[in-house]
């Protein structure tokens, strides 16, 4: 078979949902025994692509070819029997069920109506070693690394049919050793003529293993590269959207920890580190300022942002608050320093669904207070409608239930309770994903005030990297969860930023 | 401006519970001779809705304990279990020496004494239950099903196996004296009722149960203590537990660790959701104890028409069936949309 053979052919796919186009008119190509990158930002649309191709989500246009007949998949069940096999970001194990089981749930092959345990083990064992692996076919999956779970999963996958194989944000809870490993069965797999969809985020991984990438932005295809004439920062920059001019290349890698002179540090973070999350960091808080924090996802932003507001807590580093140390181990010692937190995931960390705006709102200062320190009703109701009023949230009054809300208002219900308890260190992770371009504007200009009129500290984290340029008086750059870089003043610049992410020099 | 929403809401959530309540009621009015006759007899009310109030009083304090417990996302299954702990407890400081064969009393335990300790340990068994399920992460349910599997065992330990009978005049009264011309255990609903009210609703602590309940990441990352919440909740079920108890042993004048609140868990849990507390969220505890009513006058419909009382549970399960469905917003949805076409037609 020849190595360039195409397998699946993707052309003019469109998929909608209501109110977005999650994939307009995206083309797709997989050869066999390739490494395909497929790769892009916050809602690109990769995961959608992968839900179409493997029959989870039916298509609105576009047509789809499997060895140049077209196909369609009606249920996920039946992407199997056409040769793909699909190993998600959560393993889909069960981890109290040995690996044999695993590999053959729901397909155990049986002898007179009873299931032949004798050949599954065997089965498995054969399966396992095709991937050279060693181990114990019959202990269970929860007794082995994550790493080993993931290559569980690929056997079973690729048991069950052996064409395409995809692969969704699989290195993402490994460790650097774990990854290697999953990498060479990766190159044997591709060797024996599998193809391989891989869907990643780490730039560094793509270069290392892939052959072609495709880039999608917000549902659209950006273009399908050859991985060895892709540079860096061409990748990045069509990841974000970006252009980039080659002029201002190396303008902006120094370090510009030195230049916070007038800025009084308020939070002050060395080595801070915290294992399979981010490695260590050094970052100054200032009051009055806001600091951002730009790179891809995945690189840590918001691994920092938990680190900082107690949620996880580190392994190293030294932290002090307004000059002495300190050690904040709970969301509640934060919120006991003034610091506030508006997570990015607004429907599960953020807002109570169930309670009204005013209870969601005042939760906070609340919790602070203590449970018989009751703030009565009628000065509730005053910083509610206060907050309603200066934020201009579009509720029909404070005891609306907050689920009734929209997007940008509930966001800014969140930015409300955090207000109101007067924080000296505002965390601001994604505040403005998912809403409208009005209410945009209206938060940016917001956390731009914050830190100028009342002098607040404030930490903004945004997959927009023109945002975090608008908004910041200072950056620190992320890649593969590693600090690289703080920019500060005019070396805050589109450019300098992917160039950094781009470098290649830090591992 | 905005309060009239909040009654509309609550009220919306109560109204199916009473249509169930006015309907069972009014059958009873119609068909049960005598039923609404209320007799005052030396001062005390007597007729059979008073009865209904009375026997459903350990029900009515289960259940609202355990509606705090569904509004932090859990349940308290061992509620029966430390019924009977608490009963044997205070039977056996009552009479130490019967579970050996003395039958003298030996001097008037006071009443303090008898009380206190049974209520104590109850608590206790709830802080176990409020620990299990919040710093060792075990859920609610298989929590609290150590305890109701192994309660029954300690109280059993307490009486050594045997059903403990006193006599005891000032603790007798907790099951079947009256106050006010009503009978106590009803006046000791309304307590509760009230603690319960003012503990939660005049301090911030509804609202972090319901929070709490309703999301708890988010409610941790606004520093929620959400452990100690949950403790909480689980040791006020404790206490209304141990006082369901200490009615259920002062009305029979004995403790019988085997059958004392047997199964009233599942009546607590059937009230709760009955009156329309969400798991994990809203509660109101009003509706609860609409919802024990509810159980409680079919129960005693059952009886007085004279039916086998076995079917009572039959009956149970439809009513419990039928609300649940009008409960839900699901069932509503298609309900409604079947009628449509059904109108179309």
């Amino acid at each position: 078979m020849g190595g360039s053979e195409i397998i699946v052919q993707i052309k003019g796919l469109s998929k909608r949902f209501p109110g977005v186009m999650a994939l307009s008119n995206v083309d797709l190509e997989l050869k066999r025994g390739e490494i395909h990158g497929l790769m892009g930002e916050n809602g690109a649309g990769k995961s959608t692509l992968i839900k179409v191709l493997t029959g989870l989500y039916s298509r609105d246009a576009g047509e789809i070819f499997l060895e140049n007949e077209p196909f369609e998949l009606h249920s996920p069940e039946e992407a199997p029997t056409f040769g793909i096999s699909t190993v998600y970001q959560e393993i889909n194990l069960i981890p109290a069920l040995s690996v044999a089981e695993n590999i053959y749930i729901g397909r155990e092959p049986t002898r007179f109506g009873r299931i032949d345990w004798k050949s599954i083990t065997a089965r498995a064992k054969k399966a396992i070693k095709k991937l050279d692996l060693d181990i114990d076919v019959t202990l269970p999956v929860s007794s082995f690394s994550v790493a080993i779970q993931q290559l569980v999963a690929i056997t079973r996958a690729l048991d069950i049919s052996g064409k395409v194989l995809v692969l969704d944000e699989p290195t993402s809870s490994l460790d650097t050793a774990e990854v290697e490993q999953l990498f060479s069965v990766m190159r044997k797999l591709k060797d024996d003529g599998i193809a391989i969809l891989f869907i990643t985020h780490f730039i560094d991984q793509a270069y290392e293993i892939t052959d072609r990438i495709t880039v999608l932005r917000n549902g659209e295809l950006v273009g399908q590269f050859e991985t060895e004439k892709l540079p860096r920062i061409e990748l990045i920059a069509k990841m974000l959207g970006r252009d980039v001019t080659e002029s201002q290349g190396e303008s902006g890698t120094a370090s510009g920890t030195e230049t916070i002179k007038e800025k009084e540090v308020f939070y002050q973070i060395r080595g801070m580190e915290r294992q399979g999350s981010i490695s260590a960091f050094d970052l100054d808080i200032c009051t009055g300022e806001v600091l951002g924090l730009a790179g891809l996802l995945g690189s840590g932003r918001t691994e920092i942002a938990r680190l900082l507001f107690g949620i996880d807590r580190p392994q190293k580093g030294e932290t002090r608050l307004e000059g002495s140390a300190v050690s904040i181990s709970s969301p509640r010692k934060a919120i006991g320093h003034y610091f506030g937190f508006c997570p990015e995931d607004r429907k599960t960390e953020g807002i109570i669904s169930d309670l009204t705006v005013r209870e969601n709102i005042i939760l906070a200062i609340q919790a602070r207070n203590g449970i018989f320190n009751i703030i009565p009703r009628k000065k509730q109701d005053e910083i509610v409608n206060k907050f309603i009023k200066a934020l201009d949230i579009k509720t029909p009054g404070a005891e609306q239930i907050v689920n009734n809300l929209s997007g940008g208002n509930q966001q800014k219900v969140i930015i409300a309770r955090w207000l109101a308890s007067n924080p000296k260190f505002l965390i601001l992770d994604e505040p403005t994903r998912g809403i409208d371009v009005g209410a945009k504007a209206e938060i940016q200009k917001l956390i731009k005030s914050l830190s100028r009129e009342e002098g607040m500290a404030i930490l903004f984290i945004s997959s927009e990297l023109e945002e975090v340029i608008r908004c910041s008086d200072r950056v620190a750059v992320l890649r593969d969860r590693n600090k690289l870089a703080e920019l500060t003043g005019d070396q805050i610049e589109e450019n300098a930023i992917m160039h950094i992410i781009a470098s290649e020099d830090v591992q | 401006m905005s309060a009239p929403r909040i009654i509309n809401e609550n009220f919306q959530r109560l109204l199916w519970p009473l249509v169930a309540l006015g309907l069972i009621l009014l059958f009873n009015f119609l068909f049960t001779p005598g039923f609404i006759n209320l007799e005052i007899k030396d001062g005390h009310l007597f007729g059979s809705m008073i009865d209904i109030l009375n026997r459903g009083a350990p029900v009515m304090l289960l259940s609202i304990g355990m509606t705090l417990v569904f509004a932090t996302g859990g349940i308290d299954l061992s509620v029966g279990a430390v019924i009977a702990i608490s009963g044997a407890l205070a039977a056996t400081i009552i009479r130490p020496d019967y579970v050996k064969g003395v039958l003298e009393y030996g001097e008037l335990r006071p009443l303090l004494v008898v009380v206190s300790i049974p209520l104590i340990v109850s608590i206790i068994a709830g802080l176990w239950n409020g620990m299990l399920v919040a710093y060792v992460g075990i859920q609610p349910i298989i929590a609290t099903l150590i305890l109701m599997v192994a309660g029954r065992g300690i109280a059993q330990l307490i009486t050594k196996g045997q059903i403990v009978v006193f006599i005891h005049e000032p603790f007798q009264f907790i099951g079947s004296g009256f106050l006010f011309g009503l009978p106590f255990p009803i006046s000791i609903v309304l307590f509760m009722c009230a603690i319960a009210y003012f503990l939660t609703r005049k301090t911030a602590l509804g609202m972090f149960i319901e929070a709490v309940g309703a999301n708890p990441v988010a409610s941790r990352f606004m520093g929620v203590r959400e452990r100690w919440i949950k403790i909480s909740v689980y040791m006020f079920c404790g206490l209304c537990s141990g006082i369901a108890g200490l009615i259920i042993c002062a009305d029979i004048k004995a403790a019988d660790a085997n059958n004392a609140g047997f199964l009233l868990e599942l009546d607590a849990i059937a009230s709760v959701i009955i009156g329309g507390t969400m798991w994990g969220g809203r509660y109101t505890i009003l509706g609860s104890i609409i919802g024990t009513l509810i159980i409680q006058s079919l129960t005693t419909t059952i009886l007085t028409r004279g039916i086998a009382p076995e079917i009572t549970l039959v009956f149970k399960a439809v009513v419990i069936i039928c609300v649940a469905l009008v409960q839900s917003e699901n069932f509503r949805q298609i309900f409604s949309s079947r009628l449509a076409k059904l109108k179309a037609r």
